[in-house]
């Protein structure tokens, strides 16, 4: 579907997320207005509303339509692998490190429906690690996480990861973690055993514990750059020192004050706490 | 057109296309004037696997430094700035570029609607976008954007683009103001600088 005319404009735009602060705590304010006024369009032209006005009031005044609204303007893309070539790095170079401890606690921040973290889970069967990890998931929408929860992915997708999962270094046969069901594809309980799945908003939510690995992959790109900062400060207070922080492929700490206590791993968007 | 009428008329330029645009990039990037007044995005669709090989490809044949645009990137004048694969790419109000992996659209991502109706609506009337060569109808819905916003529009003359859908199905839906053969791409481009 292609949206020719802009309904909402910049100054609706801060009207309705001034609203939404207000009215539930959700705070979008500070996310890249241009990615996040275009969800919005689409979404007040998938829903039909006539008016600004009727849009804003609906938003205002049913936290149910609030809750779609969180689905429908939050970016939920993922893939199971994304991205071969870091997994191969993750696999030779960061696990191997990992391992060396007794516990290994990795925290997915902003995970939407979890093919990440099944990627991750695979990772650390494969290198005999998962009976010593722990792997946290968290997202602001709540109805992504329950998808993750399920470990219920589209079939027609395997195809596409099982060719991720070779390029990323993976040597089994992909189908043994699932087993298809009619257009569906459910992963192994055993993966998700030791899976924590909460809400936390990266806007406004605090540390909550220390890992050895955060993973926040495509979520930064929708924020500002003043956001971008305070959730690298969030990050960092959440790392155990030489701790790993990994970013979506186009992102990068280079504005952040982190730059001089992270070192960058080869030429992946990988980096290690070094002080 | 003439002489001089388009000189300084803009602050940014778009340049799309799909299959067959490669080549006429290759032969337009070479002849752009080194000291452009203003910065050019290029969104190509294409697989995802190849991108710094393009990226190299394009800076051996540009007179004009070519980059992959990183997200928050503020657009600088004379330089060239290529959408990267698996993003769309968003023009913000302070002039910078902001990614996004949101869904497909028109099975292509990057999407070539959103990054010319973003900028669009940035830009207004100082900017000015041409599509090239594809068979797929994304780029039609943008410059007609670009031109609603009073903004100039161009394409590669379908009767010599390789695959001539994609300027095809603009002409049909939007006002276009320049409908150019491959060799006086570069020139209406020189023409818009200061």
């Amino acid at each position: 579907m292609m949206i020719e005319y802009n309904f909402i404009q910049d100054e609706d735009v801060d009207i309705i997320l001034n609203d939404i602060l207000e009215s539930y705590g959700y705070d979008f304010t500070e996310y890249s207005k241009a990615s996040i006024k275009r969800r919005i369009n689409r979404l007040f032209t998938l829903d039909r509303f006539m008016s600004f006005a009727e849009f804003r009031y609906r938003l205002k005044s049913d936290p149910d339509y609030m809750h779609r609204f969180i689905e429908q303007v939050t970016v939920t893309v993922t893939e199971m692998f994304r991205d071969p070539q870091f997994y191969k790095v993750l696999r030779e170079q960061v696990l191997p490190t990992l391992g060396t401890y007794p516990f290994i606690r990795i925290w997915h921040a902003g995970c939407s429906t979890g093919e990440e973290v099944y990627s991750m889970a695979i990772l650390l069967k494969e290198a005999n690690l998962y009976h010593k990890a722990l792997l946290y998931a968290t997202d602001l929408n709540p109805e992504v996480l329950e998808k993750a929860r399920m470990g219920i992915f589209p079939l027609s997708q395997m195809k596409q990861y099982s060719e991720n999962y070779i390029q990323s270094g993976g040597t089994k046969d992909f189908s043994q973690y699932y087993t298809a069901n009619y257009d569906k594809a459910k992963f192994d309980e055993e993966l998700s055993r030791k899976m924590i799945f909460s809400t936390h908003n990266l806007v406004s939510d605090r540390s909550f514990n220390e890992f050895q690995l955060i993973l926040c992959r495509n979520v930064l790109i929708y924020f500002d750059k003043d956001l971008q900062v305070k959730v690298f400060n969030l990050f960092e207070q959440s790392l155990d020192n030489l701790g790993y922080l990994a970013l979506g492929s186009k992102e990068t700490i280079r504005f952040s004050s982190l730059t001089s206590r992270f070192k960058q791993l080869d030429n992946e968007k990988i980096w290690r706490k070094i002080a | 057109m003439e002489k001089d009428s388009l000189k300084g008329k803009i602050d940014l330029l778009l340049i799309a296309g799909s299959a067959g645009s490669l080549d006429v990039l290759l032969k337009v990037l070479p002849a752009i004037k080194y000291n452009l007044s203003f910065p050019i995005i290029i969104v190509l669709h294409r697989k995802a696997s190849y991108d710094s090989s393009l990226i190299n490809l394009f800076n051996s044949k540009a007179t004009l430094p070519v980059v992959e645009a990183e997200e928050k990137d503020s657009l600088q004048n004379g330089k060239i700035y290529v959408a990267p694969s698996d993003y769309h790419l968003l023009v913000e109000t302070d002039h910078s570029v902001s990614l996004d992996y949101s869904e497909k659209i028109q099975y292509s991502r990057p999407c070539i609607d959103v990054t010319f109706e973003t900028a669009a609506e940035v830009y207004k009337t100082r900017i000015a976008a041409i599509l090239l060569s594809g068979a797929n109808s994304d780029g039609a819905a943008g410059l007609k954007s670009i031109k609603n916003h009073g903004g100039i529009t161009a394409v590669q003359n379908p009767q010599y683009a390789e695959v001539s859908y994609m300027p095809q199905k603009a002409i049909q839906i939007a006002p276009i103001d320049y409908i150019l053969n491959i060799e006086e791409i570069a020139n209406f481009i020189n023409k818009l600088s200061l």
